[in-house]
């Protein structure tokens, strides 16, 4: 016990002693927690669009200006011909081309029926399928608008209807960033937790201040112990911080009991800095620490379920996924803050997270050789 | 010239010696560009929804087939009241529930109306949207078909063009994005780290005092890198042809020429960043916490730069990958030549310079 406390004290004045490090592994999450959420939008607001009517009727005035008044599309580029319009959207001027045929007017009335042709880049296949559909709603709206003009309903209801009322449970205003805080914070938190323990016991082995302590009487999971302490304490410090901030900026209140979140960051900070040990017990030198750390991290990030559901993936990658300790923190995160779900609730990601902090620290006590 | 050459060749030698972590820096861009492309799709798949049927009926027992042979959706269990719901949404596993009223066919059949309810977990707003579309275009069809497809009058047809990437595949935007994501990082994380290291350990006082000027100190240094990224271009490209089926539209040479220019922005960020550090340790924080979320999340590769907030708009400004990303786009996939995109260009020359003369500006041939 005695030598845990020294092995404590020593890593504490190592990392308090080196100021730009403190700041920085406060200051960079704090900053990124505050800025990120904020870019993780997918609802589309804004996108340019080029108008070539042909038709300069009345009608094709409305539909326009139900464009430009709908709060998504905004009115970059009036073009005389399809073709001026794709120059637009190759200088990125506009991003979805919308052609009103000559006689849009005329044929709608008369003929019953008229075209309307949508163009939008695609590039970025999921914001355009959305701006599309956007538009076709609109293009809809407008539509009935003209139907409840020239036809006059009649008083009983003639074809079935299913009415179909949706209801947004846990995040009501659909907010996204209520689901991107949670899910940021817990990268922030794996990021620091897992670096630097990822490369701490390589640098006393590129320093050569590993050989006096594989010398001196201290048994091998005190020096594993006195390692990961001062980092599990860091990590929810980051977390606390991180809390304040969710509360602060974006009024985030966890649903749940943030006890809970606790203790499942506990035994998740352990399987982590394990897995940051076991790294550092198998690199030579620093940098390739912090390669074989980037390796997994980006893995991690990609895989955690943050920029894209898992039950999406396909059969390979979501069995990586199941291997990938960071998804279950953030299911567990969104879990307790959003919907306020319970002990029984996590259980098995509670049971899962302790087999990996288990397993991950005894392959590193077991890979740790106290010769060199 | 000659001494150059010698100095290269013992960055080389550092560098292949280290096995593992060539293999990382070789390997990592294929592994990302895989992910990418067939692992992170928008597209839904099996989600585990429940089903409350207040009614069992035959419409009911119709809609709920209907919704059980989408691959859309997989029904992960039956609910028999309201008060599950909660607990069936809870425990997580389920991202929707569709509740039908009581007498649902009775009424649909008699007063030619009737409710149904979709509630979603909303705590992924994004998701949730998209699946309570897919329940309610599934319920119109059945609709559809109950009214025997009777056209409406004065019907406004849409018709609809995808330009240059038909298919909506997500790859087109995501081989452009780990082009730039990864080139930036690696060779701002390998250059600082390397110079930062001969810091660390103490030979870079030889390496000051020896004839050699330290600007041809630093090219040596950077010149492996920039070798390696360049591996890993081609490594992208081919992967990107071969495997994804999206071909270069534009000229190759252009290509090279702003991936070029790229690659020297980034190994100047990353002299910039051996600059402000003296340790190993504060090089890889910096440059892998302060860059990888920031290159993701605000660079236009995972979120379209046009709905951030205006504050956010501005600040991806600074983000080399930004510029690089829509050049890579132009040129690869629209095919448009550098008259289009000279602006974005001269942005990253300048942002190379402004990185270049800092770092000269700040760096020390004295150590303390």
């Amino acid at each position: 016990m005695r030598t845990l406390f020294f092995l404590l004290r020593k890593e504490f004045l190592q990392i308090l002693r080196n100021k730009l490090m403190i700041r920085m592994i406060i200051a960079l999450p704090v900053v990124q927690l505050i800025i990120l959420p904020n870019a993780a939008n997918y609802e589309m607001k804004n996108i340019n669009m080029s108008i070539v009517d042909h038709d300069h009727s009345e009608y094709s005035r409305q539909l326009i200006n139900k464009f430009t008044s709908s709060g998504y599309f905004q009115l970059t580029d009036v073009s005389e011909t399809y073709k001026d319009a794709l120059v637009v959207v190759e200088e990125d001027k506009a991003d979805l081309i919308v052609e009103i045929p000559q006689g849009f007017e005329r044929d709608l009335i008369r003929d019953n029926k008229s075209k309307i042709m949508i163009v939008a880049n695609a590039i970025n296949g999921q914001a355009s399928g959305l701006s599309v559909s956007y538009a076709n709603s609109i293009i809809q709206d407008f539509n009935s608008e003209v139907r409840v003009e020239w036809i006059k309903p009649p008083r009983v209801n003639p074809q079935p209807i299913i009415e179909i009322t949706t209801r947004n449970w846990f995040n009501p205003k659909m907010n996204y960033k209520y689901f991107m805080v949670p899910g940021v914070l817990v990268l922030l938190v794996t990021l620091v937790g897992f670096l630097l323990t990822a490369i701490n016991i390589v640098k006393e082995k590129e320093d050569g201040t590993i050989e006096q302590l594989n010398v001196s009487p201290i048994k091998k999971y005190q020096f594993i112990l006195g390692k990961l302490i001062p980092f599990w304490i860091i990590g929810n410090i980051v977390l606390s911080i991180g809390f304040g901030i969710s509360y602060i900026v974006y009024g985030i209140v966890p649903v749940g009991n943030p006890l809970l979140i606790y203790l499942f960051a506990a035994i998740y900070l352990i399987a982590l800095l394990g897995f940051g040990l076991l790294v550092s017990t198998f690199a030579e030198t620093q940098q390739q620490a912090m390669f074989i750390s980037y390796f997994f991290m980006t893995v991690f990030i990609l895989l955690s379920g943050l920029f894209a559901p898992i039950e999406n993936m396909p059969g390979w990658a979501r069995i990586l996924a199941y291997m990938n300790p960071v998804s279950y923190f953030i299911d567990v995160m969104r879990m307790i803050v959003l919907k306020g779900s319970g002990f029984t609730d996590i259980l098995p990601n509670l049971g899962i997270i302790s087999l990996f902090a288990i397993g991950f620290n005894t392959l590193a006590i077991f890979n740790y050789k106290k010769t060199v | 010239m000659k001494q150059l050459l010698t100095f290269i060749k013992k960055e080389f030698y550092h560098i292949l010696r280290d096995r593992r972590s060539m293999l990382v820096l070789l390997g990592l861009p294929i592994v990302q560009l895989l992910i990418f492309g067939f692992a992170i799709t928008t597209e839904t798949r099996n989600c585990n929804i429940a089903i409350l049927d207040n009614s069992k009926d035959e419409a009911t027992q119709n809609i709920i087939s209907r919704i059980e042979s989408s691959t859309y959706f997989d029904i992960e269990r039956t609910l028999s009241s309201n008060d599950q719901i909660e607990n069936a949404f809870k425990t997580g596993r389920i991202k929707l529930a569709i509740v039908f009223q009581s007498n649902f066919q009775n009424d649909l059949l008699h007063t030619n109306k009737t409710q149904m309810q979709i509630i979603t977990d909303a705590s992924d707003p994004n998701q949730a949207n998209t699946l309570a579309n897919y329940v309610s275009a599934i319920v119109k069809d059945y609709q559809q078909e109950l009214n025997q497809n009777k056209e409406l009058p004065y019907t406004i047809n849409t018709e609809i063009r995808m330009l240059y990437n038909p298919q909506l595949k997500g790859e087109y935007s995501s081989v452009p994005g780990v082009m730039g994501m990864i080139l930036l990082l690696i060779s701002a994380m390998m250059t600082s780290i390397s110079i930062v290291k001969e810091k660390e350990i103490g030979t870079m006082e030889v390496l000051l005092v020896s004839p050699m000027k330290p600007s041809i100190v630093i090219i040596s240094k950077v010149i492996p890198y920039f070798i390696v990224s360049l591996i890993n271009v081609i490594t992208i490209l081919l992967i990107s042809n071969f495997v994804f089926g999206i071909p270069i539209q534009g000229s190759f040479i252009l290509l090279s020429l702003i991936t070029v220019i790229y690659i020297i922005c980034s190994l100047a960020l990353g002299i910039l960043i051996s600059t402000v550090t003296s340790s190993q340790q504060a090089a890889m924080i910096i440059s892998l916490m302060g860059l990888m979320l920031p290159v993701v999340m605000l660079s236009g590769y995972a979120f379209p730069i046009a709905n951030m907030p205006l504050i956010l708009q501005i600040i991806s400004n600074v983000i080399p990958a930004k510029w690089y990303i829509i050049m890579v786009k132009d040129v690869m996939i629209k095919g448009i030549g550098l008259f289009e995109i000279w602006q974005e260009l001269l942005i990253i020359i300048g942002m190379t310079s402004f990185f270049l003369v800092l770092s000269i500006k700040r760096f020390k041939v004295r150590l303390q």
